[in-house]
């Protein structure tokens, strides 16, 4: 092979340098220009009525979206009731007793299978299993979707920050005779205690913008969310069918709700990653 | 007194034991939970879509068919099969040079400060639910489409792929919001992938007078390439079972075009519109057989790219 000259290799070392820098911007601009449309177009439809209103119909001033705000809140913390316990328990089994367990291998690779599974294949499960056997759509039912979507979430951080726990604390303890359980739940979990609240924040911030699997669980609604045993109106399917509809002003609200949305997810994302950081 | 003291411990160590009995049994009835998700979802699915797998057979996977009027009804899940692989094949195609060429951006180019900003609004970015990525791709990047790239595309390209009325909407846009979606996805895991190679092996090649090209081509990329290859299996697997951000923009029309220009729909976005819809049992239970199909693939990708990262782990002899 012939040398390449200086001269050439610092060329092509210049020329795929600037490519990559213009390329980057290119890419971090259009992610920023998502940003902006969404603060520019949404904030417009942020006031009072918004966050204290029924919606109303197209055309009717005045309405809001109180209702799903009020639905998405309390379908996600319910899904969080159910998600992050079993998640987290899961996660102990894997992290605690998981090596000498012949279980620990396909669970382990059943929880990767669920976290790839798409979110709308919950959906259409839990549709399966707890809409068409009750024959309505329900808020219970949007919850379940949402939760068996935090499960394997929760399982893996819980199993990484377990594992993060130095062996000698846990020794340490059974050697003064504490039992495994307590050793678990008072000492590990104690030392871990950040790392399980930051995976738990992270799921709870990733299931509260989804809205595949509500579509066919939760549905949607225009009444305040009750006791969730009937359709559920929730931010995310509003944005859906606001967004789809030919009307300008529901197109706002919908604006309005996705810039919602948005800023709660960043918002526990940021929660998440500081409380990460205090850490080290 | 004394022996008194050891009948009491030994009969709590008893209890403790089968406390810690429970405890375990309890943490492990969680864990076999996930895997009655796993199989639960497979059998509704199955049973579910069995009346359309009885009557369409394998014709179901290759037909082009989707007639949901009542008394005539046929299925065929082939457009929306077509349509899933399309749009992710457009994104992969547009975010796989551009995450790596960021993420080598970040870790190589960028001032360290710049690099921490850049990262952590990229990692943001990953979070921001994908319904917002199909609002804004349906009012702002449609248009946008329509107006300037599809006409262009159309007059200096051309031919059969980039043909027909510039409509704003499509495969074509589908796949680019897709590509979108994913890139701060593979960006960040390609980012920590290269920031896994120990600095000492970079200043090595830069002290021999490499130039940083040379250096991320020549010693940087072997290292990574199997990390760069798992993080890409992640990001396809988003990308082929996303609903929201493509339900907005694919047009949703049941028809397999050549040009990407056209509309055409997916498996999750027929699913996203269809299902509710859906009144005769056989039309519902075709839609549960393009769950199944898309199920069968999503899992088919995972244990790919799992077998992939095992055998990775396996020749780096330790945790990647």
């Amino acid at each position: 092979m012939k040398p390449r000259s200086n001269w050439t290799r610092r060329s092509i070392n210049f020329m795929v340098m600037a490519v990559s820098t213009l390329s980057s911007f290119i890419g971090i601009a259009v992610l920023v220009w998502v940003l902006y449309e969404i603060i520019y177009r949404g904030i417009g439809a942020f006031n009072w009525d918004f966050f204290t209103k029924l919606p109303t119909p197209p055309g009717v001033e005045g309405g809001g979206l109180a209702n799903a705000i009020l639905g998405t809140v309390v379908i996600t913390a319910l899904a969080t009731l159910i998600g992050v316990p079993i998640g987290l328990f899961a996660g102990v089994f894997l992290a605690e007793f998981g090596l000498r367990s012949k279980l620990s291998g396909p669970v382990r690779f059943v929880s990767n299978i669920l976290m790839g599974t798409p979110s709308i294949i919950i959906g259409v499960f839990v549709y399966a299993m707890l809409v068409v056997t009750v024959r309505h759509f329900s808020g219970y039912a949007g919850a379940v979707a949402l939760a068996i979507i935090m499960i394997p979430l929760v399982a893996r951080t819980t199993e990484d920050m377990l594992n993060l726990v130095p062996d000698t604390l846990r020794e340490s303890a059974l050697a003064l005779g504490v039992p495994r359980w307590k050793t678990t739940l008072d000492i590990v979990f104690k030392a871990a205690k950040k790392g399980l609240l930051t995976g738990s924040l992270l799921a709870v911030a990733r299931v509260s913008g989804e809205t595949a699997p509500l579509l066919f669980t939760a549905l949607n609604s225009p009444y305040w969310p009750g006791w969730l045993n009937k359709p559920t109106g929730n931010l995310t399917v509003t944005i859906y069918n606001y967004a789809m509809s030919p009307y300008t002003d529901w197109q706002q609200m919908a604006w309005g709700a996705s810039l919602l949305i948005t800023l709660g997810v960043l918002f526990l994302t940021l929660c998440a990653r500081f409380l990460l950081q205090e850490k080290k | 007194m004394h022996k008194l003291s050891t009948i009491k411990t030994t009969a709590s160590s008893r209890d403790q034991t089968r406390a810690d009995l429970l405890f375990r049994g309890f943490t492990a009835l969680c864990a076999i939970g996930l895997i009655l998700i796993v199989v639960g979802i497979f059998i509704e699915l199955l049973m579910n879509s069995w009346p359309a797998i009885k009557k369409f057979g394998l014709s179901f996977l290759v037909s082009q068919k989707w007639n949901p009027v009542p008394g005539i009804e046929e299925f065929g899940a082939l457009s929306s099969i077509f349509g899933t692989l399309a749009t992710t094949a457009i994104a992969m195609l547009i975010a796989t040079p551009m995450s790596l060429v960021i993420a080598i951006f970040l870790v190589e180019l960028a001032p360290p400060r710049m690099a921490g900003i850049v990262g952590g609004a990229i990692e943001l970015l990953a979070a921001v639910p994908s319904i917002i990525y199909g609002m804004w791709g349906l009012f702002v990047f449609a248009p946008f489409m329509q107006d300037h790239i599809q006409p262009f595309l159309g007059e200096v390209i051309g031919g059969p792929l980039f043909e027909g009325p510039p409509m704003g909407i499509g495969i074509l846009t589908a796949g680019i919001i897709l590509a979108l979606m994913i890139l701060p996805f593979i960006t960040a895991v390609a980012r920590d992938v290269f920031l896994m190679i120990p600095n000492v092996v970079k200043e090595a090649s830069h002290g021999m007078g490499a130039t940083t090209w040379e250096v991320t081509y020549k010693v940087v990329w072997p290292y990574c390439i199997h990390g760069i290859v798992g993080a890409l299996f992640l990001g396809l697997g988003r990308a082929i079972g996303e609903t929201m951000a493509i339900t907005f923009v694919i047009g949703n029309d049941h028809s397999i075009s050549a040009s990407v220009f056209s509309a055409g729909t997916s498996i999750a976005s027929t699913l996203a519109n269809e299902f509710t819809e859906a009144s005769e049992p056989i039309y519902l239970s075709a839609l549960f057989e393009l769950g199944l199909v898309l199920f069968g693939l999503t899992v088919v990708f995972q244990i790919v790219a799992q077998l992939w990262l095992r055998r990775l782990r396996k020749s780096t002899g330790g945790r990647a």
